[in-house]
């Protein structure tokens, strides 16, 4: 089983946040000692789903956590809103798709650079997206 | 875990000396000592009984050898067994230097309490269960440390496998050679990128000649690395593409669109040139 | 208002982005630019990444924005020095940014948007 090495909550509140947030995820990458590139999957995703978190939940929270099982580290992520929630979550995990001004490629795109991608939503019941990057 | 009475601690740290004589005679004998220097093991062995004295002797705390009064224990074993399978020891070796001291433990315990005691079954139990659970703590930390020895290994012979060469000024080429996985893929992709950088060069040559086959991923990494090299601005040809491969890349779809093949490597240098504004004549 | 700074070297305009932008930031330097092509009558655009260590959908939008809106405005828009775990994870991402005009280096870059006004 995995364990917890150290984490922390930073407010996604405004867009702002999203800037402040990638900069919690690089140092989160860094100690946890993910490689270059590993760490710059990881912060893409993290900007992707913080700006969802902003725009379509109306602000939240993400948590991050570094974790341990085994040999292997890894660090992972939860944004939580209480927004409106996904209704279709078939055509929002559609490449291309959009409800906002995008590209469509926030959700599919940040579910391709992780190992890990968990997504939790009911309409009305918020958003909840966990992700997981391992060594 | 029972824990050790104050007699039994006191019968053991009372005799150190010679608990450690029969303990480092043991080790002789099952040669689990090998290729340690006498003067390391009995510092080694000193230290070890030491610390499971000053553990056992603090008994506040709980939760076995997982306890903070057993830190210290904890950190030696850890350095021990590291050490060890740093040296090539077996995990066995390492082991046995542990559960070797069971048998002088129990003589001083025996000899502590009467026969029939029931003290005497209880902290004989402890302990063996105090050695064993130390014992697998050394293993744990042993299993580890080679499973690391061998991760890196592994990583050192990817990188190894990776030979990033430089064609001519501005041309680099990486001969890919043998059975491609996705992970060894990525590494390669990923040190071909670095040394663009590194090296400024706006031509790379993938050169597949030595691969035998490629499967949808390894296809699609190539793909995707095509598509990198040119967003740092630079061109990508890959060259030495087989027909087998040819025929797998058409069968799964993949879209070449805007890819530059060439048959082998030395036409892929040959276009190369070519784009950088060089001529190759024959001298006369 | 955090503007990123637009230079202008002859005919071209010269654009590094050097801090961690948030998207405001980069809707604004999308807007700035226009504005500075259509009054300088610029013919080419450098935009330089090297210090980004990250380039999300949204950046990477507002440079495939750059890229079309300069080329209807009659000017060339070349980017350079994305970094190597920048460029994987873009293409991981999806955004292949077609049609987008790269070089290695401001120097190479500048070199690209010389020819091309060149040759036309």
């Amino acid at each position: 089983m995995s364990s917890v090495l150290s984490s922390g909550t930073q407010p996604v509140r405004i867009e702002q946040d999203v800037v402040l947030a990638r900069q919690v995820v690089r140092k989160a990458a860094i100690d946890c000692g993910l490689r270059l590139i590993d760490q710059t999957k990881l912060v893409t995703a993290a900007s992707e789903l913080a700006r969802n978190t902003v725009v379509y939940g109306g602000g939240g929270d993400m948590d991050w956590a570094i974790l341990e099982d085994g040999l292997r580290k890894g660090v992972r992520l939860l944004f939580r809103d209480e927004g409106p929630g996904i209704a279709d979550l078939k055509l929002a995990m559609t490449d291309g798709w959009t409800s906002g001004g995008g590209l469509g490629l926030g959700l599919t795109g940040a579910k391709r650079l992780v190992n890990e991608f968990e997504l939790d939503t009911a309409p009305g019941a918020g958003t909840r997206i966990t992700i997981t990057r391992w060594t | 875990m029972s824990n050790l009475q104050a007699g039994t601690i006191s019968a053991i740290s009372n005799d150190q000396a010679g608990i450690l004589g029969e303990w480092r005679s043991i080790l002789d004998a099952s040669s689990a000592s090998r290729g340690v220097s006498p003067l390391e093991l009995a510092q080694q062995t000193e230290e070890f009984l030491r610390l499971v004295i000053a553990g056992a002797a603090d008994g506040t705390a709980t939760g076995g050898v997982a306890g903070a009064n057993w830190a210290e224990a904890r950190a030696f074993l850890e350095r021990l067994s590291r050490s060890r399978a740093l040296l090539g020891f077996d995990s066995q070796h390492t082991a046995s230097f542990i559960f070797s001291l069971k048998r002088p433990l129990f003589a001083r315990v025996q000899a502590a309490y009467k026969d029939g005691d029931a003290a005497l079954a209880d902290q004989l139990w402890a302990v063996s269960e105090l050695i064993d659970s130390l014992g697998m703590h050394t293993i744990q930390t042993f299993q580890k440390t080679r499973e690391e020895v061998i991760k890196r290994q592994q990583e050192e012979l990817l990188e190894l496998s990776t030979p990033v060469v430089k064609l001519w000024e501005g041309v680099l080429a990486l001969p890919m050679i043998g059975t491609l996985d996705s992970q060894r893929t990525q590494v390669v992709m990923e040190s071909l990128l670095q040394r663009i950088v590194d090296t400024g060069s706006e031509i790379a040559i993938i050169d597949i000649t030595g691969v035998p086959t490629v499967d949808t991923l390894v296809a699609q990494h190539l793909l995707k690395t095509v598509t990198a090299i040119r967003l740092m601005g630079a061109d990508c040809i890959i060259s030495g593409v087989r027909p087998q491969i040819a025929q797998t890349i058409v069968h799964l779809g993949l879209d070449l669109a805007g890819i530059v093949t060439k048959a082998n490597l030395a036409d892929a240098l040959k276009l190369a040139l070519q784009r950088s504004g060089l001529t190759v004549t024959r001298a006369v | 208002m955090e503007r990123i700074p637009i230079l202008r070297m002859g005919n071209f305009l010269l654009v590094t982005i050097q801090v961690d932008m948030h998207d405001q930031l980069a809707l604004t330097l999308q807007d700035d630019l226009s504005e500075r092509i259509n009054a300088t009558s610029a013919r080419g655009v450098l935009l330089d990444i090297s210090a980004l260590d990250m380039v999300d959908s949204f950046i990477g939008r507002m440079i495939g924005t750059i890229s079309g809106l300069s080329r209807i405005m009659d000017a060339h828009t070349v980017l350079v020095g994305m970094q190597p775990a920048v460029a994987i994870t873009l293409v991981e991402l999806g955004m292949n940014l077609p049609g987008v005009l790269t070089a290695l280096d401001v120097e190479r870059g500048m070199k690209l948007l010389r020819d091309r006004v060149a040759s036309e």
